[in-house]
């Protein structure tokens, strides 16, 4: 049907793209995570071990990764809990406003992640509007510290900005929905609870599982919530592995860290692959 | 225009001759239906009884589908009444009438097996287990799909998720059972083969049947009667014979078969449309008629005054099988259609003739 010249030329750029800046740098990344740095700062081409062994004995590192992946996973839980009723009541019982509110909620995608963080800084700070209402209307007498530098406020603002992620593909696969097997579940006698318990949720739920991945992958490897606004407490592993390949020239290390969260989102990628088409009905 | 004669008539023709009040199932009380500004229906009434299969039958756009969702609960009337066995039936959700629905796209839930789907009602109702599962096993009989319980519906054929899809209503037990044109993706074929499957199941169970198409021949083969909706009013609701040799309106007449309506002057108790006359018994004035193809035939030669006999020029033949519709012309302009089983013997300049009771007196299309 199509020549070998065209599909060759046609398929390179991808293969190409693919290759200088996926396939290469992961390779090298790979390959660093075994390397070391001597004394006079250089790498060192030795192949070991122990950046791994390190990352397992140093509790900052380890600790560090779980604390994230435990953000990451409260992140995930509560962008759930908001966009998917969300997106039901948008697909479902929105009436002609569908477009109008679906434009509402994808407004914050236009507006800089930074801006969104910093944002949050100028609420929850000590005299940052949240405390200013509260000593205003005499409910805290002092300014609350926690609500700023903490993994609180990192969850917060995380659940902020990938709530839209979720509702997407959450919004996507309810849209998807015939709506007459809504209509044939209240026909077989189910009410709108039941309803929704026994096709809708079902037939959601590989948009729930995309969803869920986006918002876990996402904030799992942020760094800059953590940066702005979470303080000693609320540092995640990003904020390390950016330090290591920067001020403290880690590279080895930082690589092997690196390797550990990619394999972790890899791992995470599949299941949800393998879950999706599970609950895939078509 | 006399509008209110003819509503009169029309609620005469609607109730059901020989059956009591008792056998009554739903009763359709001056449903009517706008959506914004359109009305879709305008005061529909009509009783269906116990057992029947009533078909409600229309082009698209008719309002059938919106009378059908009325009486499942997905849409509500704008005024008029429903009722069921004595009791309101308009006020009640879906999920609390006594009525399943075949969809037209069958509705078949994709994430459940056949199995599973046919169980949805009764495990909504909560039924015992056991029960529940005597239950599916009969209906799937009943559809002879017992073998495909564990297929997901995507991996069945369009007519075996048809046949689920009667059985996940049927398995209900519903006092009514109502399909939107469940026919209609089928081929030519295989729906011939349903139209008489389904007749027969109806027969079987001993469900109220009411089923929306828009194809006549359907309707006629399936049908104790046939409710025929036109722009949302019912033009006539009789038995399929009844109404297709005594068809109440032109557009009854030409919705349903071939038919040849003529514009009749009626004077001195003939009635005389472009070169034909013929003997009636109606008072003086205009009138239409309707007057079936194979209703005309050849001069046999005979005298008797009830025989109209004309002389015409054959125009064309087109051959439709058994039959032939044979075009030909009377007088100056006036064209008829003639069916004869006589193929290409209906040549030049013919003597033909009908028998003036088989011009029926319908009434015309609305000014």
């Amino acid at each position: 049907m199509f020549s070998r010249a065209y599909k060759v030329t046609v398929s390179l750029p991808p293969v190409l793209w693919g290759a200088i800046f996926l396939l290469v740098p992961y390779a090298l990344m790979f390959a660093y995570s075994f390397w070391s740095v001597s004394e006079s700062q250089t790498i060192v081409h030795s192949w070991s071990f122990a950046n791994y062994g390190e990352l397992l004995s140093k509790p900052v590192y380890h600790q560090t990764l779980l604390r994230s992946a435990w953000i990451a996973a409260r992140v995930t839980l509560l962008s759930l809990l908001l966009g998917y009723p969300v997106a039901y009541l948008l697909s479902f019982h929105s009436g002609g406003k569908k477009n109008l509110l679906y434009q509402l909620v994808i407004i914050p995608l236009w507006v800089s992640y930074l801006v969104r963080a910093y944002a949050w800084k100028t609420i929850l700070g000590t005299d940052g509007v949240l405390n200013t209402v509260l000593q205003y209307f005499h409910l805290t007498h002092h300014p609350l510290e926690f609500l700023l530098y903490s993994p609180f406020a990192v969850v917060l603002t995380l659940t902020h900005i990938y709530t839209p992620f979720t509702f997407l593909p959450i919004f996507a696969s309810l849209e998807h929905i015939p709506r007459n097997l809504a209509e044939a579940s209240h026909d077989l006698g189910a009410s709108r609870v039941e309803t929704f318990r026994r096709v809708i949720l079902p037939l959601s739920v590989p948009g729930v599982l995309a969803g869920a991945t986006f918002a876990f992958v996402l904030s799992f490897g942020d760094f800059l919530a953590p940066l702005l606004l979470g303080g000693s407490s609320g540092i995640m592993i990003s904020n390390i592995v950016v330090n290591l390949f920067g001020a403290s020239y880690q590279w080895p290390l930082g690589a092997a860290i690196s390797f550990c969260m990619l394999a972790l989102v890899v791992l995470l990628l599949w299941v949800s692959e393998r879950l999706e088409r599970k609950w895939a009905y078509s | 225009m006399g509008n209110e004669p003819q509503a009169a008539e029309l609620e005469a023709r609607a109730s059901l001759p020989g059956r009591n009040q008792d056998s009554t199932l739903l009763s359709i009380r001056s449903i009517a239906k706008t959506f914004g500004k359109p009305t879709v229906l305008h005061g529909i009434s009509l009783d269906v009884a116990e057992g029947e299969f009533l078909t409600i039958l229309g082009e698209s756009g008719s309002g059938k589908t919106t009378l059908l969702r009325i009486i499942a609960g997905f849409e509500q009337a704008t005024s008029g009444e429903v009722w069921m066995s004595g009791g309101r039936l308009d006020p009640l959700p879906p999920y609390r009438r006594r009525v399943n629905t075949v969809f037209q796209s069958y509705a078949l839930f994709p994430h459940l097996t056949v199995e599973e789907n046919v169980a949805y009602g009764p495990r909504v109702a909560k039924l015992p287990a056991e029960e529940i599962r005597t239950r599916v096993g009969e209906a799937l009989a009943k559809v002879r799909m017992e073998g495909f319980a564990k297929y997901k519906p995507s991996k069945i054929s369009g007519g075996q998720q048809q046949r689920i899809a009667l059985a996940r209503a049927l398995v209900n037990r519903p006092k009514l059972l109502l399909l939107d044109e469940p026919l209609s993706a089928l081929d030519a074929n295989l729906r011939r083969q349903m139209q008489i499957e389904l007749k027969t199941l109806q027969r079987e169970v001993g469900i109220t049947f009411i089923f929306v198409t828009h194809d006549q021949e359907e309707a006629m083969v399936m049908s104790d009667r046939i409710a025929l909706l036109h722009a949302g009013e019912l033009e006539q609701v009789a038995p399929p014979d009844e109404i297709y040799s005594r068809p109440a309106t032109a557009y009854a007449a030409q919705f349903i078969g071939h038919t040849n309506l003529l514009e009749a002057e009626i004077r001195n108790s003939v009635a005389r449309a472009g070169g034909l006359s013929w003997m009636v018994q109606l008072p003086d004035g205009r009138a239409t008629f309707s007057l079936r193809p194979e209703c005309i035939r050849r001069a046999q030669g005979s005298d008797a005054v009830s025989v109209a006999r004309f002389r015409a020029r054959v125009l064309d033949h087109a051959f439709h099988g058994a039959s032939e519709l044979v075009r030909v012309q009377v007088g100056d302009s006036q064209i008829l259609t003639v069916r004869t089983a006589d193929r290409g013997r209906l040549r030049g300049d013919v003597e033909l003739e009908f028998d003036a009771g088989d011009a029926v007196p319908v009434r015309g299309p609305k000014e």
